[in-house]
């Protein structure tokens, strides 16, 4: 039996949903390409979830099996309404930055995944703790990967300059391939942890039985 | 025409769905095990793209102008239902292509590459005619991705790598050189 607060931890390193699960990731790339917006995008995801799996929680006795689906889609698709209205309205230049991909929170694989696999399933109580860990855990993959390209491609962060005039900027990681490549590179440095990881609790196992 | 003719070539080359604007990463890194499955998914997501263009036209002259705030609902809707009909419809004339695709055939609801060639074919203000040839494009652009990315896979599967880098960190590297590859394209426009 799990605690209420080990389903907010496990959202947020053991089970990340970008770094370990790979879901989300059409936001995840096209967005990144600074921190600002990295942060911005993460923050309308973490509302939708929260509120989408507070609802899906409440409600999970009343929806029939057969068309729970198309009910968590129309949950979802009105929550992001409400987060893209509300960006254009608080922060119009981040609207415009992030464009199309706003609307596009609806068919984010994470947040449907979630209330089909914990949020239908439990108790409200538990699903908020669940999103907000998922949620926090999907703020911080953006943020890490947008840091990165913003810190890379254009030498600043938050639009603070951090190498002084002298800096070449590395373009390509502004644009699309950049955003595919560090990817790539920050899950292979995750397989590579938990390769080392794996090895070392082989060793053990096996020093363990020569003793024993 | 001309417009016709650089819609098609900029959605499916130039502006890849998948190579600039990450439409669509669920499928493409999911199905592109087998060169066969992507083959028929890239069919099946641009058959749906196609009828959802034809919906969402219809949708933005006759309805939506009443009310804005609707669309995306009234977009999800109707992808979702133009799924459920190609999915009844592959399940009776092709099982073994329905076993092939299993849970992703559904999950096409949620492919971003469909919700967003709604989206910003509304936002660009296409006619009825520039958004079918805009999903052929686009969708044709999807299957093309999911093609290349497939060969590449397959190829990949005999050949000697290390264990760490197996998997999606492969795929992921691979993407964004055929990426870089597919930046080349966007010279076709500049003169």
């Amino acid at each position: 039996m799990q605690s209420t607060s080990d389903e907010f931890l496990k959202g947020i390193w053991k089970e990340n949903p970008v770094f370990v699960h790979v879901l989300g990731l059409c936001p995840m790339l096209a967005v990144t390409n600074s921190a600002i917006n990295a942060i911005a995008m993460g923050l309308a995801t973490f509302f939708v979830l929260v509120g989408s799996s507070t609802l899906v929680s409440l409600f999970r006795n009343l929806i029939p099996r057969q068309i729970r689906i198309s009910c968590y889609i129309i949950i979802i698709a009105t929550f992001v309404t409400v987060a893209d209205y509300t960006l254009q309205a608080l922060v119009p230049i981040v609207h415009k930055e992030l464009g199309a991909f706003v609307p596009l929170i609806v068919v984010n694989c994470m947040i449907l995944g979630r209330q089909e696999a914990f949020a239908s399933k439990h108790s409200v109580g538990r699903a908020i703790a669940d999103a907000l860990g998922v949620a926090i855990g999907f703020i911080l993959a953006l943020f890490i990967l947008g840091g990165l390209r913003e810190i890379l491609g254009s030498g600043s962060l938050f639009g603070i300059s951090l190498f002084g005039p002298n800096f070449e900027p590395w373009v390509v990681m502004l644009l699309p391939p950049g955003g595919f490549i560090m990817l790539g590179l920050i899950l292979l440095f995750f397989n590579w942890v938990k390769q080392k990881k794996d090895n070392l609790v082989e060793q053990l196992a096996t020093k363990e039985l020569t003793n024993g | 025409m001309d417009n016709l003719v650089w819609i098609f070539i900029s959605s499916l080359l130039v502006n890849n769905f998948v190579f600039s604007y990450f439409l669509g990463l669920c499928p493409f890194f999911g199905v592109s095990g087998r060169l066969e499955t992507a083959v028929r998914l890239g069919m099946a997501s641009t058959f749906v793209m196609l009828i959802t263009a034809i919906c969402t036209w219809f949708l933005n002259t006759y309805i939506l102008i009443y009310a804005p705030y609707l669309r995306l609902i009234s977009f999800i809707v109707v992808v979702a239902s133009t799924v459920q009909f190609v999915e009844m419809a592959i399940k009776k004339f092709s099982p073994a292509l329905f076993k092939a695709l299993g849970i992703y055939l559904p999950l096409i609801t949620t492919n971003c590459a469909i919700l967003g060639f709604a989206i910003f074919a509304t936002n660009r203000g296409y006619s009825l005619l520039e958004g079918i040839i805009f999903a052929l494009g686009a969708g044709g652009g999807f299957t093309l991705a999911l093609v290349l990315m497939a060969g590449l896979r397959e190829e990949n599967e005999l050949s000697g790598i290390p264990q760490v880098v197996r998997g999606t960190a492969m795929s992921m590297i691979i993407a964004g050189i055929l990426s870089l590859a597919f930046m080349g394209f966007s010279g076709l426009f500049s003169s």
